[in-house]
C-alpha cells in the first residue's frame, strides 16, 4: 500500500483483512475516525468494485472499514483475500475535492429542534453561536446507514460534542437535523432515535430519481453545509413546521 | 388484460393475520445506500417452495410468520405451493401440510392459523408472484419503506390482491433433501438446534470463558426476535476492549451488547453498527433460526468458512437438477 502523502492529514492506511462471516470480509484501513480517512476508503471503494465485478455482492464503506460480500458460488475465501490484497496494494488517496458539496437549509427552532437550547445552555453560549458554530464547518459524509439516505456525518467541533439522550425517542420526523458524540446526521423519514435535534430541513434525502428508482442524496465523500433559514424561507422551500413531538 | 392474464391464480386477501411480507432473496448491491438487505429469513423454505412449481428458487413469494389467522380466498384457480413452517394450514377446512404443491379453486378459502412446527411458511405461485421489483428486489422491508405488492414496502392487508407472475407449470417432488429440512423443524424434547457460525477476528476480545460459555451452553431464543434479529438469552459474555468504530454488518452477524446476551442479526439489519461480534452464523443457519420459536435451545457450533462455504454450494446444488 502507498505510504503517507505529505499532502494528506492524518495517517496513511494499514490494510488488515478479517473474516467476519462465511461470505464477508472486513477490509479495515484505519483505527480512528479522520475525515482524511475517506480519500482512501473512497479509493479502495472504487478499486475493489473494478476487481471484483459480478463477484461483489455487496460493498458497505464505512469510517474506518470497508465490508466486502462475495457470492461463495464464484469464488473462495482465499481467492477473495489475494484479490483484495492485488486491488489494494498500489492504491492512493483520491485527491481534491471528491463527491458533491450539498447546501443543507435548516430552520433551528424550538418547536422542531427541542435539544437546540438545552445544549446551548450547556455549553454557556446563545442558541445563535449555537447555529452559527453547528454551520461554520462543511461536514464529511462518512457512511450510510441505518436507515435508507442516513447518513453519518462528521466530524464535529469538539466543542460541541454532546452524548446521545439517554432514552431514544420513539418517533423522529422526517428532516431531523441532529448530533451525538461528534456526528452530525439528518433523519432521512420518520424512524426511532437517540440524537439530539437542532433543527428541520425541507429538503429530502431519500427518494424516487428520474427513472423511479430510489436513491440517496449523499454519497460517502460527498460534504455538506448547514444553512440557518427563517420559518418563511423554510415553509417556502415546502418544510413541514408541525413541532417535533406532533409530527412524529 | 389478456386472456393469458385472465388464468393466473389469484388470491384475495380477506384477513392479512399477523405479518405477511412479499420475499426474494433480499435486495442486494445497495447495502452502501444504507438499504437493508431484506429477503425470505427462511431462504431454504422460499427456495423449495419455489422448486415444487418449478420456479427459480428466488421467485417472488409470501412470507408469512405466525399464521394467525390470516386468510386467502382464491379467485382465479391454479395451483400453489406451501414449503416451510407447518402453521396450521387449512383450505377449506380441510388440512394442508408444508411440502407440497396443491390446486386451488375459485371461491376455496386458504388459511393459516398458529405454528405447530417452525415459524415462517413460504407460499410460492407459478411463475412467482407478480410485484415490480424495487432497487432489482420484490423483498418488502417495511421499515425501509421498499418493495412488496405496492412497491412502498407495507405488509399484506386486507384487500390486497396476490397474482401468479405466470400459469406455466413444471411440477416437481421434494427431494429427500428437502424432506429432512423441512422434518428438521421440529426439534425432539430437550435437543438443542445446532447452529453453525463463522467465528470472526473480533473474537479474541472476549474472555476465555465467555467463550468457552457462548460455544458449550445452550442458549434460549428470546421472544424479542424478529426480521431484524433474534436475541439469545443465557450466559452473560463479557468482552474486554475499547469501544468500537461502526461498520458493515454481515448476515448472521452475533453481536454482543453490554448486557452480554447475543443478538443475532438477520435480513432486515440495519447495514453498518458498532458493537462487537463473535463471527456470523452461516446463511443456512440463519435461515433454521429464523424458524425457531421462542423458548427454542439452540447451540452455538465453530465451522471453518470453507466448510461452511461447502454446506452452501452443496444446499444450492439442490436446486440445479
Amino acid at each position: 500500500m502507498a505510504g503517507g502523502n505529505s499532502h494528506e492529514r492524518g495517517s496513511s492506511p494499514q490494510l488488515r483483512l478479517e473474516t467476519v462471516g462465511m461470505d464477508s470480509l472486513i477490509i479495515r484501513l484505519f483505527d480512528r475516525i479522520e475525515e482524511s480517512n475517506m480519500a482512501w476508503i473512497l479509493a479502495a471503494d472504487g478499486a475493489l468494485r473494478e476487481a471484483f465485478g459480478t463477484a461483489l455482492v455487496d460493498l458497505v464503506p464505512s469510517y474506518t472499514t470497508l465490508l466486502l460480500h462475495y457470492d461463495v458460488a464464484a469464488l473462495e475465501e482465499g481467492e477473495v483475500r489475494a484479490r483484495i490484497q492485488a486491488a489494494l496494494e498500489n492504491l492512493a488517496p483520491q485527491s481534491g475535492q471528491q463527491g458533491q458539496l450539498h447546501e443543507v437549509p435548516v430552520w433551528y427552532d424550538d418547536s422542531v429542534g427541542p435539544e437546540l437550547a438545552p445544549i446551548a445552555a450547556r455549553l454557556g453560549i446563545s442558541v445563535e453561536a449555537l447555529i452559527a458554530r453547528h454551520g461554520a464547518h462543511d461536514y464529511c459524509v462518512f457512511a450510510l446507514g441505518f436507515a435508507p439516505g442516513f447518513a453519518f456525518m462528521g466530524v464535529l467541533e469538539e466543542a460541541l460534542t454532546t452524548p446521545r439522550l439517554k432514552t431514544p425517542r420513539q418517533k423522529i420526523a422526517p428532516g431531523s437535523v441532529g448530533i451525538a458524540d461528534r456526528q452530525a446526521a439528518i433523519y432521512p423519514s420518520r424512524s426511532p432515535g437517540g440524537w439530539n435535534i437542532l433543527g428541520r430541513t425541507p429538503i429530502t434525502l431519500f427518494g424516487r430519481n428520474e427513472a423511479g428508482e430510489p436513491s440517496s442524496r449523499f454519497m460517502p465523500g460527498d460534504r455538506v453545509r448547514f444553512v440557518s433559514v427563517s420559518r418563511e424561507e423554510f415553509v417556502r422551500l415546502g418544510g413541514d413546521v408541525t413541532p417535533l413531538e406532533e409530527r412524529a | 388484460m389478456s386472456a393469458d392474464n385472465d388464468k393466473r391464480v389469484r388470491l384475495d386477501v380477506k384477513r392479512s393475520g399477523a405479518l405477511a411480507l412479499v420475499q426474494d432473496a433480499g435486495r442486494l448491491g445497495v447495502r452502501h445506500l444504507g438499504v437493508t438487505q431484506g429477503g425470505a429469513a427462511d431462504w431454504v423454505s422460499l427456495g423449495w417452495a419455489n422448486w415444487l412449481l418449478g420456479n427459480a428458487p428466488d421467485a417472488p413469494g409470501l412470507e408469512i410468520t405466525m399464521g394467525a389467522g390470516l386468510t386467502l380466498k382464491v379467485g382465479q384457480a391454479g395451483t400453489l405451493a406451501l414449503c416451510g413452517a407447518d402453521l396450521a394450514a387449512t383450505l377449506d377446512g380441510e388440512a394442508l401440510l408444508p411440502g407440497q404443491a396443491f390446486a386451488v379453486t375459485a371461491g376455496q378459502v386458504l388459511k393459516f392459523e398458529r405454528p405447530v412446527a417452525g415459524l415462517r411458511a413460504y407460499l410460492a405461485f407459478p411463475g412467482g408472484l407478480d410485484v415490480a421489483p424495487v432497487l432489482g428486489s420484490a423483498a418488502c422491508t417495511v421499515r425501509d419503506g421498499l418493495g412488496g405488492l405496492d412497491g412502498e414496502g407495507h405488509a399484506l392487508a386486507s384487500g390486497d390482491v396476490l397474482t401468479a407472475a405466470g400459469n406455466e407449470l413444471s411440477l416437481r417432488e421434494l427431494p429427500a433433501s428437502a424432506q429432512a429440512w423441512q422434518q428438521s423443524l421440529t426439534l425432539e424434547e430437550g435437543e438443542a438446534l445446532e447452529l453453525a457460525l463463522v467465528v470472526g477476528a473480533q473474537i479474541a476480545e472476549f474472555s476465555g470463558d465467555s467463550l468457552f460459555r457462548a460455544f458449550n451452553r445452550d442458549w434460549a431464543v428470546d421472544g424479542r426476535a424478529d426480521r431484524m434479529g433474534v436475541r439469545l438469552t443465557g450466559p452473560r459474555l463479557e468482552r474486554d476492549g475499547a469501544g468500537m468504530v461502526s461498520e458493515g454488518i454481515p448476515l448472521g452477524a452475533v453481536q454482543v451488547p453490554a448486557d452480554g446476551q447475543p443478538i443475532i442479526l438477520l435480513n432486515d439489519r440495519q447495514t453498518i453498527g458498532g458493537y462487537p461480534r463473535l463471527g456470523a452464523l452461516t446463511p443456512l443457519a440463519c435461515a433454521q433460526l429464523a424458524q425457531c420459536v421462542p423458548g427454542t435451545r439452540v447451540r452455538l457450533a465453530a465451522v471453518t468458512p470453507g466448510q461452511a462455504r461447502q454446506d452452501h454450494l452443496a444446499a444450492l446444488a439442490a436446486w440445479q437438477a
